[in-house]
């Protein structure tokens, strides 16, 4: 059961202090995210769902509270070893998707992998590099730089670069909040793909459609979770991407 | 050690992706360096010109002039005083043993003419020792000789540039030389000397024995200066002294006073004349030192720059597990590679700067190992130096703030 746990966060607090005013934006979350779940955490702006994902994703430390990812406890961890532990065990996707402009796809997806301790020779890192992008369907693509792809491509590639590392946890950042709502149900259908081999995917999102592909929803206010709930109607996105084409002929084919 | 590679090949790509900039930013090291090297190249130039010159003097020479610069407070000129005779040139050839030329030396200048042709020039007035003093062998004909000076003789030995003002195209040797009037037989024409140090033609000279100058054109009884030669350079010091010494009781000079004469080696006219441009050289040396400093400002202002660009650059690599320390490698990397690649481009610049120098104006140049690798040295320093800052401000961002950075 510990074992299983990808994350667990027992009573985190946050504490913010902009000038003379304390923001508690977290007032002591515990929640625990196994292996495979793929969780979606809502909440209004404000509730503290980002600075969640920031303690999640180890940008931020907790002001009060322990966090285990993947059975180390990193709460006590330096700006270095934090460092480390995003290198090894997360992989993130930003709703910006924070690609690096002028550089190509393939050396987009390289990127984690120059500031890993295992030794890997120029042509391994490349291969995979470019397997994580056949992953997203973006092989082909290789070669490209970002402004030569559609949003949804770039994201995609971002997924790659997250995945590069084979991290313990993707997490996502309003992944589909740049993004129209056809290429937004695609990139949702390739986490649903990743899940089903297994990858244990945490995401922020305010739009409630979105968060129905998922498994889980926990849901913020406040800074406290008000909500925690495995998802019933779960939409699969292919058969969405179907029906949505299907209405589009149907418009087509009315006079 | 693989981090390090890798952060030198993002800098290099950085680099590369802003080719303009970092030329223009390289600009002012390149400008720096290039400043330093030309200046250097410049001063040691003159100054090896200047030790060529010292050493065409003579070797191992002792000048004697007469007059001292300062007796009794008050300053007199060399040569001006007239307290040498030909009996003191004679002592010291005949008293001090590691003498082995000696020639008493009188100056005036004139008006010297040939047929239709005349020319102004200088008339040294020399004894036959002067020739091999000087190491100044003739190209034509003979030098004067020691019993031409002993009967007076009226013979002449002309520069170059004499004997081509005055007889142009002919065979000056056996012709008659009027120097102010005086009738002279040209035996010789020396061998061409150039310029000297302070810019004079050498060969723009008249010699005839001194014995002639002083009865035929000057009729005066004193000397301006004898040249003494010493048998090696490890006398000189002792000569020196022991010309002093001797010249001091030939004038019945008490221990209270003065020389009225003063006694000159040759190191110390060298001394005196490299002293002058050193001071140059120094000066603008560290003027282009200044300019070296303002590139690694121009350096240190890019980066900031750089920095505050690729900010949201830097949380990205930072939030895909680059550490503080490879955000700071790559932007140091960066500086240290503008900074090397603008001193390698300038000390090629400053090198063909000298070059040209050399080429066009006729300026003497040479280029000092030693000094380029001093300003590599100062180039990567200069790059460390001024890249740290913001090196270490970039790597201390954070990575959230950095992310959300528009």
């Amino acid at each position: 059961m510990e074992t299983n746990a990808v994350i667990r966060l027992e009573d985190i607090h946050k504490v913010y202090q902009t000038g003379e005013v304390e923001v508690h934006a977290v007032r002591g979350v515990s929640l625990e995210i196994r292996r495979g779940e793929f969780v979606a955490i809502m909440g209004a702006s404000g509730s503290g769902k980002s600075t969640l994902m920031n303690i999640i994703g180890c940008l931020d430390r907790s002001t009060r509270g322990r966090y285990l990812l993947d059975g180390t406890d990193v709460s006590e961890l330096d700006r270095d070893e934090l460092a480390d532990i995003r290198n090894q065990k997360i992989g993130f996707v930003f709703q910006g998707f924070n690609l690096l402009s002028r550089t190509t796809a393939l050396e987009n997806a390289e990127l984690p992998m120059l500031y890993t301790h295992r030794r890997l020779s120029g042509r391994e890192q490349r291969e995979h590099a470019l397997k994580a992008l056949e992953l997203v369907g973006l092989a082909k693509r290789a070669h490209h730089h970002p402004n030569q792809l559609s949003g949804g491509q770039q994201q995609r590639v971002a997924i790659a670069r997250a995945l590069v590392n084979d991290p313990a946890l993707l997490l996502a950042d309003e992944p589909t909040g740049n993004l129209d709502s056809q290429t937004s149900i695609e990139i949702m259908g390739v986490f649903q793909r990743l899940n089903d081999q297994g990858i244990t995917i945490v995401m922020v999102t305010h739009e409630l459609d979105i968060a129905h592909y998922t498994k889980r929803n926990v849901i913020m206010r406040d800074g406290r979770i008000v909500q925690d709930v495995q998802v019933e109607k779960r939409l699969k996105a292919d058969e969405e991407l179907e029906r949505l084409r299907r209405e589009q002929q149907a418009v087509q084919l009315a006079p | 050690m693989r981090r390090v590679l890798a952060a030198f090949k993002i800098a290099l790509r950085a680099l590369f992706r802003n080719k303009t900039r970092a030329f223009l930013t390289m600009l002012g090291i390149i400008c720096g360096v290039a400043a330093v090297i030309t200046t250097v190249s410049l001063g040691q130039g003159a100054k090896a010109q200047i030790e060529a010159q010292i050493a065409s003097l003579g070797q191992n020479v002792i000048q004697v002039g007469s007059g001292s610069v300062t007796r009794g407070g008050i300053h007199t000129g060399w040569g001006s005083a007239g307290t040498l005779t030909i009996e003191d040139a004679e002592a010291i050839q005949r008293e001090i043993p590691g003498v082995v030329g000696v020639s008493p030396e009188v100056r005036t200048s004139g008006q010297v003419a040939a047929g239709n042709a005349n020319w102004f020039t200088q008339v040294l007035g020399e004894s036959a020792d002067y020739f091999s003093i000087r190491q100044w062998p003739v190209a034509l004909g003979e030098p004067f000789t020691e019993q031409d000076v002993r009967s007076v003789n009226k013979v002449a030995v002309i520069g170059a540039t004499v004997a081509d003002q005055l007889y142009p195209g002919e065979d000056p040797i056996g012709k008659v030389i009027r120097i102010r009037n005086a009738p002279f037989i040209v035996v010789g024409v020396l061998a061409s000397k150039g310029f000297n140090m302070f810019g004079q033609d050498q060969d723009d000279v008249v010699v005839i024995p001194y014995t002639s100058a002083m009865k035929r054109l000057l009729g005066q009884t004193s000397l301006r200066s004898i040249i003494v030669q010493a048998a090696g350079p490890e006398i000189i010091a002792l000569t020196q002294q022991q010309i002093t010494e001797l010249l001091r009781q030939r004038h019945r000079i008490t221990p209270d006073r003065d020389d009225d004469f003063t006694v000159r080696t040759q190191q110390e006219i060298a001394e005196r004349a490299t002293e002058a441009s050193e001071t140059m050289r120094n000066l603008l040396a560290g003027v282009a030192a200044v300019s070296l400093i303002v590139g690694g400002i121009g350096i240190m202002n890019i980066m900031l720059v750089s920095v505050t660009e690729r900010t949201r650059e830097i949380g990205i690599r930072m939030a895909v597990g680059a550490r503080g320390r490879d955000v700071m490698l790559q932007f140091l990397i960066e500086a240290v590679t503008l900074s090397a690649i603008g001193g390698a481009l300038g000390i090629l610049a400053g090198v063909g700067a000298s070059k040209w120098l050399t080429y066009s104006q006729g300026w003497p140049t040479a280029t000092p190992l030693g000094w380029i690798l001093i300003s590599v040295c100062c180039s990567a320093v200069v790059g460390i130096l001024f890249g740290f800052y913001p090196a270490r401000k970039a790597s201390q961002l954070d990575p959230i703030e950095a992310l959300r950075y528009e």
